[in-house]
């Protein structure tokens, strides 16, 4: 077992004390919202899709310091990227925080983003990792450019009532 | 403390002041098996005890003989097992009976938990007896199970909830209860003790002046019954809710006390065997109390097994365990109140075992999560009373809960615990 004070590595807490890409964009065209009612967390995402580039990408929310960094980290790893791109790393970090992905292993994309593979060790930490992820995947979904489209997020029942 | 006690702490300062020894802290430790355990490759802090506390050896060699010489279904054979069955859960409604000071063994009713308890009095009074417009008050520290049954009645019936509104300690003033109160005020449902903020709550004063003007009241009862003496007669409450796991008891278990008069008018919450007299397709009669609540066959292990955790807590003293436990929320609460960037939350001036508190820019989960690592248990997260979160404009707290067999070496790991905390997001 990883020890579980790695977790809270020094990427981790820079990126929890100076979150990129915090706060909302004018030109949204798609926003989800996400919701951990266990612990509380609550990001709202908004994201500037291009075609099927991502040209712009913000969040905003009060959450732990484990899924405020990866939404960070995640922010920065998929802006400029194309969404099918961004939905590689939904499914390859959530792999690997659930522990279908030994990151030492398998092929991946994940880079810097396995600072996050201690939680698989941590089941209740788990879902803080993966919200901003979640709610990724709902803003891809998402029809409108407002957030009430959270309901209807297939990702985002199984979050909140775990 | 023993020099024993005081080496399970590493950097336990010299200050840490020894409990008034009422209670032989250490002996009773020894009685707790759990308590052994190390996590994290430290010696187990419990301070989550009032989400479950643990059970003493007495209470688990009592559910073990109950399963290896005594089980059979209750009530309903004339053999030998089931007569042993039948004899020593009733003997368990006694002892419980005894324990809250209740009038009467058949007021006493075997539930799953306080939740169960509440939903009874939802099902059994409210339904029957509240209409449209009645109006039920309740009070922001309510645990969420003393608040969505109330909500499903209000939709369901079109009553009224009314909150008791509380200050910036955590504390309800009497005057802004009393104000609530008017010509349609059918129901009270206030809890004894928070487990959010650990206030003890007047609720004897305000059972006298919701009786004054006719109208009955639950207590919520999960987090005083373990720490606290409880004499339902002395209340005067109409109904007293509590939970074993809490009590040093087993899980599946819980109380509910009802006044004989009312538990009487009410009607059954579920229906099936045992709760009947005869039953045909055109008519049932419903047994006399407590067993027109019990229906089908109940956790009869943990029923017994929490008259036994009755009678381990009796044997030490409530008030014994009222002291120690207080000694150890004043010493918390002079050290971690002297540490910079923590704060507590729920300053009330009568307060039972529980410390919650936040620390400034770290969220409680991180909080807990570091604790684990030096084998602090604690509880983080909103403690099923968002509306008390909201009330201090927090998303949550992290909360210590003591139990007796807490040590002050105890406290001093959970200090040690939060410097740490705020030396890894200094
Ligand atoms: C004050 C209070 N009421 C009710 C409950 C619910 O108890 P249980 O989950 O055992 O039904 C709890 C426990 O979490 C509690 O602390």
């Amino acid at each position: 077992m990883a020890d579980p004070k790695a977790l809270y590595q020094e990427v981790i807490l820079d990126h929890n004390r100076k979150p990129r890409n915090f706060g909302t964009l004018s030109q949204a065209s798609h926003t989800a919202e996400g919701h951990n009612p266990l612990c509380g967390d609550h990001i709202t995402l908004a994201l500037e899709l291009r075609g099927d580039a991502i040209e712009g990408i913000a969040f905003q929310g009060e959450s732990c310091a484990i899924c405020k960094a990866s939404a960070s980290m995640m922010t920065a790893m998929v802006k400029g990227k194309t969404r099918q791109t961004a939905e590689t790393l939904i499914k390859e970090f959530r792999d690997m925080a659930t522990g279908a992905l030994d990151v030492g292993q398998g092929d991946h994309h994940l880079g810097r983003l396995t600072v996050f593979a201690g939680v698989r060790d941590l089941p209740t930490r788990v879902k803080c990792a993966i919200l901003p992820w979640h709610t990724l995947h709902a803003a891809f979904n998402s029809v409108s450019s407002t957030s009430t489209e959270a309901g209807d997020d297939p990702m985002h029942a199984p979050i909140g009532d775990a | 403390m023993t020099a024993q006690a005081r080496s399970r702490i590493p950097g336990a300062v010299p200050e840490t002041p020894v409990s008034s020894g009422k209670l032989n802290v250490e002996r009773i430790r020894a009685d707790f098996p759990i308590l052994k355990l190390n996590v994290a490759g430290r010696p187990l802090v419990y301070l989550d005890n009032a989400a479950s506390s643990q059970m003493p050896q007495p209470v688990i060699d009592r559910l073990v003989r109950y399963q290896t010489e005594q089980h059979a279904n209750i009530h309903r054979g004339v053999h030998y097992l089931s007569e042993t069955a039948t004899a020593a859960y009733e003997e368990s409604r006694r002892k419980i009976q005894h324990f809250i000071n209740a009038r009467e063994d058949r007021e006493v009713i075997f539930t799953s938990g306080t939740t169960e308890a509440v939903n009874l009095v939802m099902h059994g009074f409210g339904r029957k007896f509240l209409t449209a417009g009645d109006e039920v008050i309740l009070t922001t520290l309510e645990h969420h199970s003393n608040i969505v049954p109330w909500q499903m009645l209000r939709d369901e019936k079109g009553i009224k909830i009314r909150v008791v509104p509380i200050n910036d300690a955590g504390e309800f003033l009497i005057d802004e209860y009393e104000k609530l109160f008017n010509e349609r005020t059918r129901f009270v449902g206030v809890m004894h003790v928070s487990n959010a903020l650990g206030t003890v709550n007047p609720v004897k004063a305000m059972i006298a002046y919701a009786h004054a003007r006719g109208v009955p009241v639950l207590v919520d009862g999960a987090q005083a019954a373990p720490h606290l003496k409880v004499d339902v007669q002395d209340l005067d409450c109409d109904f007293y809710a509590f939970s074993g796991h809490k009590l040093c008891g087993p899980t599946g278990i819980g109380i509910l006390y009802g006044k004989a008069v009312q538990l009487e008018r009410m009607q059954p919450f579920k229906g099936g065997g045992d709760m009947i007299l005869s039953v045909s397709f055109e008519k049932t009669a419903y047994n006399a109390i407590p067993y027109k609540f019990e229906a089908g066959t109940p956790p009869i292990a943990a029923a017994i097994g929490l008259g036994a955790a009755v009678d381990y807590l009796l044997a030490l003293g409530m008030d014994a365990i009222a002291t120690h436990e207080h000694e150890l929320l004043e010493y918390a609460t002079a050290q971690v109140s002297g540490m910079p960037g923590v704060r507590i939350v729920g300053t009330a001036r009568h307060k039972s075992a529980v410390l919650s508190f936040t620390i400034a820019g770290v969220h409680p989960h991180d909080v807990g999560t570091l604790l684990n690592q030096d084998g602090v248990a604690v509880r983080t997260g909103h403690h099923c009373a968002q509306p008390v979160m909201q009330r201090f404009s927090i998303p949550a707290t992290s909360r210590a809960s003591f139990a007796f067999y807490n040590t002050m070496g105890e406290v001093d790991a959970l200090v040690a615990g939060i410097r740490n905390v705020q030396k890894v997001f200094g």
